[in-house]
């Protein structure tokens, strides 16, 4: 698969499976393209050429199909994007009755379950500016699934949160991990990616450079450019 | 002397004429104009063309022109309409035109991240715009389209050369009556600046709930 930006080629000749219950970190220098690359997942990106499959289907190009494969495909992006205008639990319930057609008393059934698993039940009638970051990411993951996801994705779930509560949004994600959610993560937590990644795939210059199991990138990497990330990154 | 006075139940006739001419306008403007706006920023090229088309062709005519169109032009295709649909359907185009670009830019106002959401989570384009997006641009979009709604109300004025009774039109029966011009005006801007006020006060009240809303 291939995509370019204008004149810049920012996904070169991407191959990348993910199996069920699989838990994919996506690691980086900034703009190596793993964000672009999580982002034509549920086609907020397009690509230019190539084929994306999910679930042993083709990607919709446009319209319901479209529409209906995001439903299954939970997204949490670096910036929270939680719906300002509604209050914690109308976040977790408007895409439920909208688009999953459940009825009110379901969904906020269900929202009240997820607020209380992410440990955030009695913020269920503030409005998204009055949590913290990572109350906020929590909800957004919490939002995303609502809709009972297949796979979810997170675009660097941790960057825009102070260090304090990164660790907050980290756990909800290793409790998802170790119950067997499909994921794709970008992140630049490498504690995460060696303890709950199931597989790294390091991306340099929109190439992928290694897709290995996490201890064997983070102990014996074998491309110069994983080297020289590590290295910079691991040096404090 | 008293012009008012005497002349109270003419005052009031083209008051309401001009009272009721807007409201019928701004209800077709701000329904057309909200569409438009949707039109401009849909994913679909076709109703993109639609929405810029429209804007461009009611924002660059003359509203006096226009009103010739609808008056003259209709009839000949075998539309014939009462003098006050007319009226109502160029005012309300015209305008729709400028509400528009005022929601349009209100739209612009909302956070891309919003729509991306929505739709990560399954929700289709109509969903994304009428749920999400066009309610948290609601509170950028009323101080310009307040304006908007008083230009229409001054501009229905216009419509009174096209056999509409409205407000400035009872001028011409009170000088062939013989009253002083000065003071007939003076009693007319009351009554427009009675409509404007009143815009501008409903305005300023929703401005006001949506601030608390949040």
């Amino acid at each position: 698969m291939n995509k370019h930006f204008g004149s810049l080629h920012v996904l070169r000749d991407i191959d990348l499976t993910v199996s069920r219950n699989e838990v994919v970190v996506l690691i980086g220098p900034s703009g190596s393209g793993k964000s672009t690359l999580c982002r034509t997942i549920n086609r907020l990106e397009t690509i230019d050429s190539g084929s994306i499959t999910i679930d042993g289907r083709p990607l919709p190009a446009e319209g319901r199909g479209l529409a209906r494969l995001r439903s299954e495909v939970g997204m949490v992006f670096q910036s929270f994007n939680l719906f300002a205008h509604k209050t914690v639990l109308e976040n977790l319930t408007l895409a439920q009755i909208k688009v999953r057609k459940r009825s009110k008393a379901e969904a906020d059934k269900k929202a009240r379950e997820l607020l209380d698993r992410v440990g955030l039940a009695d913020q269920a009638p503030k409005y998204p500016a009055q949590l913290s970051g990572g109350q906020q990411q929590r909800v957004a993951i919490a939002r995303s699934l609502a809709m009972d996801p297949k796979v979810m994705l997170f675009d660097e779930p941790t960057s825009a949160l102070d260090p304090e509560m990164i660790n907050e949004v980290l756990e909800v994600m290793r409790t998802l991990a170790v119950e067997g959610m499909t994921m794709v993560v970008v992140t630049h937590e490498m504690g995460f990616a060696r303890s709950a990644a199931n597989r790294v795939v390091f991306m340099a210059d929109g190439r992928i450079m290694e897709s290995r199991r996490p201890e064997d990138f983070f102990d014996h990497p074998e491309t110069d450019r994983a080297k020289d990330f590590l290295s910079k990154i691991l040096k404090h | 002397m008293n012009v008012l006075l005497d002349n109270f139940a003419l005052f009031r006739k083209g008051f309401v004429g001009t009272l009721e001419l807007t409201l019928a306008s701004s209800a077709i403007a701000l329904g057309i104009g909200v569409l438009m706006a949707g039109c401009r920023v849909s994913p679909v090229r076709p109703l993109r063309i639609l929405g810029g088309v429209w804007v461009t062709v009611l924002r660059n005519t003359p509203l006096t022109l226009l009103f010739f169109a609808v008056v003259l032009g209709l009839p000949r295709f075998g539309v014939v309409l009462p003098f006050f649909t007319l009226a109502v359907l160029a005012l309300g185009c015209y305008t729709s035109a400028f509400i528009c670009e005022a929601v349009r830019s209100g739209i612009n106002t909302v956070p891309v991240g919003q729509g991306e959401a929505a739709r990560s989570l399954g929700m289709n384009f109509g969903r994304t715009l009428s749920l999400i997006v066009l309610p948290q641009a609601l509170r950028a979009v009323i101080p310009p389209v307040g304006s908007t709604l008083i230009a229409l109300a001054k501009n229905t004025a216009i419509a009174g050369s096209f056999s509409v009774v409205e407000l400035l039109g009872t001028y011409r029966t009170l000088n062939e009556l013989g009253y002083d011009i000065v003071v007939t005006f003076l009693w007319i801007a009351v009554g427009y600046l009675i409509i404007t006020l009143s815009i501008s006060a409903l305005f300023r009240f929703l401005e006001k709930r949506l601030e608390v809303a949040r």
